[in-house]
């Protein structure tokens, strides 16, 4: 298993915390700058202040979480290093988030199924063994409700509205379903953190989220697809799609290009 | 030939409201949305407010260029909640036009058919991250210039608009005053994109004033009315000022040889800018017209199904509700 370029020789436990902290630092880090793409280009000057302002708790969370990330293993790199020195491989984020954002209807229901997972998921840190954590979910948390509401009352409000809008999220869905299996899926990592009572197992926010996501899905007049294939390999690092790259090509170019510059 | 246009509109309104309006004016009073007003009023106010309105928006783009290639996460953050400011700033502008009697549907559709034209600034590139820094410093710096007078402006939505945005814009000068200041006392190479930064942007942003005095053709009864509250040439003045001791502080050498300090006037000389250069790219020829005004249509365009799908979506319910509670 690829360790992320750990410094020196942590323990079990600190590997496991560090691999923790960066699939929530790098889901936050990936779907904040993915969000950050739409600067400008909204389709109304409202949406635009929306996105850019969940885009900003998204970086914030992620600078915190990366924070904590090498304190855990007492690394001597920043929270900066981590999101501008490292390769795709030593990425841990959900490929759901690094899939390209297309249009305004596709971006806010990936949104919405990250923030389903996201609120009982941040509820649940929030009561973290480990303070640190707990503390930076309990933040998290207020943020992440706020982007619920708006993610899942656009979602309603683009599937019901006009009939090519309709169609539009239909193609969305279809598109994005496959990547939300990924949230589920229990590995060695999280039944670690779930043994020393850091965090639930993601399976067990599987029924919140059918839930959530149900309810909203049937207010928005879409059919909730029946395939239950999952792509997967984001969390794991072991297989990012090819979108990674190219985001992290963009993200690190001044960081790869000057090195050892601070800005 | 526009003054023109609005002195003979001023002159076909009933001369003694005419005089009333303009004392109430000259007594400080602010004029309010209910109030009447010369038709010539509205329409400077409602062309003013308006591109001011579009500089904000089009102004986006070219720091949106670098958002996602800002080089920290705190530096992402900055420019990123910096890009949103002007997004806000452009909501407030058009909610002040709007109390004019014109809607931001309309405005937006004279930005795209070029009715309406938005500050010069914004068709020049961003070309490396020190323009993140020189934008800050140099357009938020003139920005400033420009509307901490038009706090005092004689309409009262637009003044108001205004002190809001003021304070922003002077937190947004700082900042980029603040990158650039860190970037040169870094590497040669950062020096370097500082340097070129202020070399490409320097006389585009003394273009921000507009013409010469000697060659503007709607300043008197813009001042008379309170609309306008300086001349353009005290404003570049002013600026020039200002910005001279900043960039000696920078270590940064302002690209104009004629440059000096004047003993008797108590200003700085300096070189006027290219003012063919300034019609060029006002007239549609500046480096990125094309791009800025492509980049808005194309974001109104493609954004047509969500606005029409929130509108329908918000029928289909009221018609629910009306449904259901018969
Ligand atoms: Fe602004
Ligand atoms: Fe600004």
């Amino acid at each position: 298993m690829a360790t992320s370029g750990i410094t020196r020789s942590a323990t079990v436990s600190e590997t496991a915390v560090f691999e923790f902290l960066l699939r929530q630092g790098d889901n936050a880090l990936v779907l904040g700058h993915r969000l950050s793409e739409w600067c400008g280009v909204g389709p109304a000057l409202e949406e635009d202040i929306a996105l850019a302002n969940t885009a900003l708790d998204l970086i914030g969370q992620a600078k915190m979480w990366l924070e904590s990330a090498v304190g855990e293993i007492d690394d001597s790199r920043s929270a900066n290093d981590l999101a501008y020195l490292r390769d795709a491989w030593d990425f841990r984020n959900l490929l759901l988030v690094e899939v390209p954002n297309g249009d305004f209807g596709q971006t806010l229901l990936r949104e919405f199924f990250f923030d389903a997972f996201q609120l009982p998921w941040l509820n649940a840190l929030s009561q973290s063994s480990n303070q640190r954590i707990a503390d930076i979910a309990a933040k998290a948390f207020k943020e992440a409700s706020y982007h619920l509401e708006r993610s899942a009352e656009t979602v309603i409000a683009l599937g019901d509205g006009t009939e090519q809008s309709h169609q539009r999220m239909s193609r969305a869905l279809d598109y994005l379903w496959p990547y939300t299996g990924e949230m589920f899926v229990d590995d060695a990592i999280d039944t670690h953190i779930e043994s020393v009572g850091i965090a639930p197992l993601p399976s067990s926010m599987r029924q919140a989220w059918n839930q959530t996501v149900d309810s909203v899905l049937s207010q928005a007049q879409l059919a909730r697809p029946q395939s239950t294939f999952a792509h997967s390999g984001g969390r794991t690092g072991f297989r990012h799609t090819e979108h990674l790259g190219h985001l992290l090509a963009q993200m690190q170019v001044l960081q790869r290009s000057y090195p050892g510059a601070t800005w | 030939m526009y003054a023109q246009l609005v002195k003979s509109e001023a002159s076909a309104e009933d001369p003694i409201r005419l005089a009333e309006f303009q004392a109430r004016i000259d007594r400080g009073e602010k004029i309010e949305p209910k109030d009447w007003m010369p038709a010539g009023y509205r329409k400077t106010l409602i062309r003013q407010i308006g591109q001011h309105a579009h500089s904000e928006i089009v102004g986006q783009l070219p720091e949106g260029n670098w958002i996602t290639r800002a080089p920290t996460l705190e530096r992402k953050a900055n420019l990123l909640a910096k890009v949103q400011d002007e997004a806000g700033h452009g909501l407030y502008l058009y909610c002040a036009a709007e109390t004019l009697g014109v809607s931001r549907d309309e405005l937006f559709e004279m930005l795209h058919n070029g009715k309406m034209k938005y500050s010069s600034i914004f068709n020049y590139p961003t070309l490396t991250w020190a323009d993140m820094g020189a934008v800050g410093w140099l357009v938020d710096g003139a920005a400033i210039m420009n509307q901490v007078p038009l706090q005092r402006t004689s309409y009262g939505p637009y003044a108001r608009a205004m002190v809001r945005i003021c304070k922003e814009e002077s937190f947004h000068q700082r900042q980029g005053y603040h990158l650039l200041l860190h970037m040169m006392k870094g590497s040669e190479a950062q020096q370097r994109m500082c340097q070129d930064a202020l070399n490409r942007m320097w006389f585009p942003a003394l273009m921000m004033f507009g013409p010469s005095d000697k060659d503007s053709v709607h300043s008197a009864q813009s001042m008379a009315w309170k609309i306008k509250m300086n001349t353009n040439d005290e404003l570049r003045q002013k600026f020039v000022d200002e910005t001279v001791r900043q960039a000696e502080f920078l270590g940064l050498q302002i690209p104009d040889d004629a440059l000096r300090w004047n003993e008797s006037t108590g200003h700085y000389d300096f070189s006027e800018p290219d003012w063919d250069e300034f019609h060029d790219v006002i007239s549609g020829n500046g480096p990125c017209n094309h791009e800025r005004l492509e980049a808005r249509k194309s974001a109104w365009n493609d954004g047509a199904w969500v606005r029409e799908a929130r509108m329908a979506h918000a029928m289909k319910n009221s018609e629910r509700r009306l449904a259901a509670a018969e």
